[in-house]
């Protein structure tokens, strides 16, 4: 059967032509059309990237061998293999399991990006792709990841190709304390605002459909530079705010290749925390007048198990959180409302046994924080910074106050403080269209 | 005799009346070009500010932390700042013209001296102005870096930065404008390695102990391990 050619050229504007290599674009012209994509950015992940590419191969072969699929591996200029780790993965495996099942078609596809500019680059590469190929189903999977399995590739892709779901966004299996910054700001943040409860919201293994890969291409928001992490962030408001089907999948356990990989509190904070913020910026129209707070359909099995909490010195972070308000007070006063930031300074001078950072406070916090960026009250990069040791605040009373409690309390608590949030959302309203 | 000293008397009159007749236009034409400057320097001041406050001239400030600038400095808003410096300009303008219409050949030269140093005294003053914004900015961000890094001292840190920034940008201003430029510059660089070299003695006699706290966190000892451990698990 002669394979259908791919929509090159009249379906995608110029502008995305223009940033695609000729290679590219003659590799994705051989692969043709295709059912599912798999997007595996590098960028000197040598060590983990070969278990990652036998793992989604291994994944299409088992779950979707009748399925016309292909593997993208955008890399950032590595200096230590991977590509040819990639290669190296790719075809030998690919041989041994194809002999037992009858797999249709599977390509490997690699190209070049700026690795400075990070993942803004690859996934643009990535969009164009699935637009051009026709993609029905699309996943991205971070390269230094060290627990992933087949069956994750089956868990992200199926939402999308079986039921109809535009966007699945992780939920994995945390250790307890494990990813604060994401159940203490992200995730109330997004639901309150956005109005859906994903508790993932920047999760590096997401699937998604081929026209929410073309809107993701089209919108005019993509053209953002978010750093980092910051487009993943991007990728799930943009999906909520243009009224895709968003949905999310247990994968289970996620460990990464952590030495390398792992940023830095403060970077974590400005790419992700300042790329949701511009998010709320561009999609203010739509969560502005957004009513109410939905949960989205959960695919797979969830074990119930409670992992030892991770170590988090909470001592040092509170040390941190009283330096920072006794010193940044006059920036802070600049941020915050002059009532918040009394409430903080007055909390500062608790003892460390007594020191408690209520839910109440901290989500006007972070919305006050999120209006002044709005608002441009500071230099946008100095704001960010200064949330830093506020979080760190956070983050040391959320310890201190479920340092026994077990996995369930600890839920339960995020979901108290998520539902104040929710509650406060008004306040939010408020402050950002406050005209300063 | 009584002729002679009648006929000095009335020469030096005449003289005297010479000079005044001759003079009293100019010093007249002055005045009133000095009096109509001040006027319309202060109707193009006022049409000038309206305009701006119209326009919200100091909103486009605010965000870029100029208004705020200009408040430490004990300066006025933006706006204002512009107004009164165009009304100057206007005004000094008229008066330099008002000078020059005397038609005194010495003031006439100090004029001249004086307009080709204006331009440079722009300058400097734009350049002080900078360096006060670049201080407020850096300073800004050496005191949240310092913090963010728990760093022992952070307000000393951004106030060092400020000022050595301000520092820099004063002795660039007076370079320009050629004050005392050769004193300027050594007295800069005699600041300048006296601060360094003081804090290389505090740093290696007084705070030996600091310095090798700092040089083993940053070898990668245990401590700032840990501290790398905690970080990696917020996201």
């Amino acid at each position: 059967m002669p394979r259908k050619q791919p929509r090159l050229g009249w379906q995608v504007p110029l502008a995305e032509e223009t940033f695609l290599s000729d290679d590219f674009v003659s590799q994705l012209t051989a692969v043709g059309e295709v059912d599912i994509l798999v997007g595996l950015p590098t960028l000197n992940n040598r060590d983990t990237v070969q278990r990652i590419v036998n793992a989604i191969i291994v994944g299409l072969v088992k779950y979707y061998p009748r399925e016309r699929s292909v593997l993208i591996n955008p890399d950032g200029g590595s200096k230590d293999g991977t590509s040819e780790a990639v290669q190296a993965a790719s075809i030998p495996d690919f041989r041994a399991v194809l002999a037992a099942n009858p797999l249709r078609t599977m390509h490997v596809v690699r190209a070049q990006y700026a690795g400075v500019r990070g993942h803004n680059e690859a996934l643009r590469m990535l969009f164009a792709a699935a637009d051009l190929l026709g993609a029905k189903a699309c996943a991205l999977f971070s390269p230094d990841l060290e627990s992933v399995t087949p069956e994750w590739l089956d868990a992200l892709v199926r939402p999308v190709l079986k039921d109809g779901h535009d966007l699945v966004a992780p939920v994995y299996q945390r250790r307890r304390f494990d990813g604060l910054l994401v159940k203490n700001m992200l995730h109330p943040l997004i639901r309150a605002a956005y109005g859906y409860q994903v508790e993932e919201p920047v999760g590096r293994e997401v699937a998604f459909s081929g026209r929410l890969a073309s809107y993701f291409l089209g919108d005019e928001s993509r053209r953002e530079d978010f750093p980092g992490l910051g487009a993943y962030a991007w990728m799930t408001t943009a999906a909520m705010a243009g009224g895709y089907r968003v949905c999310q999948a247990y994968l289970g356990p996620r460990l990464a290749e952590s030495r390398r990989s792992a940023l830095d509190l403060n970077t974590a904070i400005q790419e992700i925390g300042g790329a949701l913020f511009r998010c709320m910026e561009l999609h203010q129209s739509y969560w502005i007048s957004r009513q109410g707070c939905e949960e989205v359909p959960t695919f797979g099995f969830q074990p119930v198990l409670d992992l030892d909490p991770v170590r988090i010195d909470r001592r040092r972070m509170y040390q941190m959180f009283r330096t920072g308000v006794d010193q940044l007070g006059s920036i802070l006063e600049k941020i915050l409302s002059s009532e918040t930031l009394q409430a903080v300074a007055e909390i500062s001078k608790a003892e460390e046994r007594h020191f408690s950072f209520p839910d109440d406070l901290w989500a006007k916090t972070v919305f006050e924080f999120a209006s002044s960026y709005h608002h441009s009250a500071i230099n946008r990069d100095h704001l960010l910074q200064a949330l830093t040791p506020l979080y760190r605040g956070r983050v040391s009373s959320f310890i201190s106050e479920n340092a026994r409690a077990g996995a369930e309390e600890v839920e339960r608590k995020l979901q108290l403080l998520a539902q104040e949030y929710e509650r406060l959302k008004p306040y939010l309203v408020e402050r950002w269209n406050r005209e300063t | 005799m009584n002729e002679l000293i009648v006929r000095n008397l009335r020469g030096a009159l005449t003289a005297v009346y010479q000079i005044v007749a001759q003079a009293l236009p100019r010093v007249l034409a002055m005045v009133i070009i000095v009096v109509v400057g001040w006027v319309v320097a202060w109707i193009i001041e006022v049409i000038l500010r309206r305009l701006l406050l119209l326009a919200r001239f100091n909103r486009l400030f605010e965000s870029k932390g100029v208004t705020r600038a200009l408040s430490v400095a004990a300066l006025p808003s933006p706006s204002e700042m512009i107004s009164r410096i165009v009304f100057w300009v206007v005004w000094v303008s008229f008066i330099l013209v008002g000078v020059n219409a005397l038609g005194v050949v010495a003031l006439q030269r100090e004029i001249s001296d004086f307009i080709s140093l204006l331009p440079q005294f722009v300058v400097a003053l734009l350049i002080v102005f900078f360096g006060f914004l670049a201080a407020n900015f850096f300073s800004r961000a050496a005191l949240l870096a310092a913090v963010n890094a728990n760093s022992p001292s952070p307000r000393l840190v951004s106030s060092f930065v400020r000022f050595l920034i301000l520092l820099l940008a004063i002795t660039m201003a007076l370079e320009r404008i050629g004050l005392g430029r050769g004193v300027v510059l050594v007295a800069f660089a005699l600041s300048f390695g006296a601060i360094m070299m003081g804090l290389a003695i505090a740093f290696g006699l007084g705070g030996r102990h600091v310095a090798r706290r700092i040089l083993e966190r940053r070898l990668g000892n245990r401590e700032k391990k840990e501290e790398k451990d905690d970080e990696g698990s917020h996201l």
